[in-house]
């Protein structure tokens, strides 16, 4: 059973390339063989996601048994991620964490707590924030998915957003990162000019446990000016 | 990691409230009603609950609006708390509402997380959260109301061997607000007021609210008794986002000539029912509002508590909040 079903789709592997090309890590830290410290990491947790899916599988062999139920949700499903429409097969209790980051390959939404308490998973779902570790992957089939990785230009340029929070040395260790700058893209859209108090409240779902904050609201004050 | 997969369960997505009921009074007790999903998600992956069958309600439009009516307003119960919040009727007539959804766990999740689901959610006490076998979950005995027990954010009000308090921000406000909720099942229709909407553990003790397999909260409807009242809402908890109430307070009051001529006040987080003040009420009713009238209300809300261990300072906290609800307002 687990043979046919993979959590780690090889399939996605030139995805990830693509992915990988372009952005600012891939051309600047090769590593001696040519391959990025990015990738490189990707494969370790490639690999990683094999082996503990099919553990995963085999725990939940009683209960996940391949009879079809009348009425219930087809798992080959399209879904719209940062304006492509990608196929994949989704689990009915699959959460848009787990699709987008070991499905889709799509590692810059982060997974920190898995319980919406933490918000380094946020994505956009059509412009709208949500905790992607708590939103069953199902039930976001008609929306437009915007992740991290949606944000730069074709030209590899990052979003302005992205750039002023390199400028304003947002980030200390970077996990919630993604998180935040998500946060803040919703922010801007709904309110381009927000006071530094509308920027607390936007961005008060998503925790940093380096204490960045200030660091993170001069960003998107910055931000607020240029985007 | 395995802890963090959820069991395997099919999926439903019903599109109209006629098949979303067959199915779930076909699956009974082995289905599960799917709203926003952020407090089921966490059931799910901690393996507490196990559903068959869970039937996702997000795809039926017509639960989802907040509709003008004759005496009042509608607020379909798939409504999220921030399309609460930002509403401009609800603001207009029933800021309460409006502000203790605003106040509701975080933007992501408010941004999701449904009125219905805020209101139905069940309790937080982290022993039956834990999946322990307490009075709640069938068992007998309680966890918290031991001598090492951590109660600090427990009841202090009818404990009944539970002492489990009901966490929601949003259901003190429709209580105040005298709204009634229109549960849906298979036989038909029937309105419920907020106040008796809320079950304590006397009642049924593996139940925070009347629904029973095979309802559905479908509407919340508040009348214009209380539109454009003034109103109080305060939430006090540890953190600012995210953290539920260690008490919360909302209140309605109709004042003329500075005389409190009506009033209905609610409070959160100390009881394992949203509790209706009415000794308050009845205090301060035909009293003018000072600090006197005030501090008489204080006095009188937290009679009868019966605190636990480490919640002594909940009584002060509730007498303070009434005040300022009185003063403030």
């Amino acid at each position: 059973m687990s043979s046919n079903v993979n959590f780690y789709d090889p399939g996605a592997d030139s995805a990830l390339e693509e992915l990988e090309e372009g952005t600012g890590a891939a051309r600047t830290g090769l590593g001696r063989n040519g391959t990025s410290r990015r990738a490189f990491i990707k494969g370790i947790i490639a690999a990683g996601a094999t082996v503990s899916a099919g553990f995963m599988l085999h725990g939940l062999a009683g209960c996940t048994r391949e009879v079809p139920v009348r009425g219930a949700v087809e798992r080959l499903i399209s879904l719209n991620v940062n304006g492509t429409v990608r196929r994949v097969d989704v689990l009915p209790q699959e959460t848009l964490a787990m699709t987008l980051r070991y499905k889709l390959g799509l590692t810059g939404t982060k997974l920190g707590c898995d319980r919406s308490e933490c918000g380094a998973c946020t994505v956009l779902l059509d412009d709208v924030t949500t905790y992607a570790c708590s939103t069953l992957t199902h039930t976001v089939r008609k929306s437009q998915i915007t992740t991290i990785e949606g944000l730069q230009a074709a030209n590899g340029d990052l979003h302005p957003v992205q750039q002023a929070f390199i400028d304003e040395l947002g980030p200390q260790c970077g996990f919630c990162t993604p998180g935040q700058i998500m946060s803040t893209i919703a922010l801007l859209k709904s309110s381009p000019r927000p006071t530094r108090e509308e920027a607390q409240m936007a961005l008060s779902g998503n925790l940093c446990r380096c204490g960045a904050y200030d660091h993170y609201l001069n960003s998107v004050m910055r931000a607020a000016g240029e985007a | 990691m395995a802890k963090d997969m959820m069991s395997g369960f099919a999926l439903y997505q019903p599109t109209d409230l006629k098949n979303a009921l067959s199915l779930i009074t076909k699956f009974g007790s082995d289905g599960w009603i799917l709203a926003g999903g952020y407090d089921s998600l966490d059931w799910f992956k901690d393996r507490i609950k196990r559903p068959k069958a869970v039937i996702d309600l997000s795809g039926i439009t017509g639960l989802r609006d907040v509709r003008e009516t004759n005496n009042g307003i509608e607020i379909g119960a798939l409504t999220t708390l921030t399309e609460i919040h930002q509403n401009s009727l609800i603001k207009q007539k029933f800021n309460l509402l409006s502000e203790a959804a605003g106040k509701v766990a975080s933007p992501q999740i408010r941004n999701y997380g449904t009125i219905g689901g805020n209101v139905c959610q069940d309790t937080r006490c982290w022993y039956y959260r834990y999946g322990l076998d307490c009075y709640r979950a069938g068992g007998n005995t309680c966890y918290a109301d031991t001598p090492q027990g951590l109660n600090r954010e427990h009841c202090l009000f009818n404990a009944d061997r539970c002492v489990a308090v009901s966490p929601s921000d949003t259901a003190p406000a429709l209580i105040a607000l005298e709204a009634e909720m229109i549960v849906v099942n298979q036989t038909g229709e029937q309105a419920i007021a907020a106040e008796d909407f809320f079950i304590g553990p006397g009642i049924d003790i593996e139940r925070m609210t009347v629904l029973k397999p095979g309802d559905v909260l479908t509407t919340i409807r508040i009348p214009n008794t209380w539109a454009g009242a003034q109103f109080y809402f305060e939430k006090v908890a540890d953190r600012n986002t995210w953290d539920f109430a260690l008490v919360n307070i909302a209140s309605a009051m109709k004042i003329k000539d500075n005389v409190i001529i009506e009033i209905r006040m609610a409070c959160g987080g100390v009881e394992c029912v949203p509790k209706r003040l009415t000794v308050v009420e009845n205090v301060v009713r035909g009293n003018p509002r000072d600090e006197e009238t005030a501090q008489l209300a204080a006095n009188s809300a937290s009679r009868g508590a019966t605190p636990l261990n480490q919640n002594h300072f909940k009584i002060p906290l509730m007498e303070n909040l009434v005040k300022r609800a009185i003063r403030e307002a």
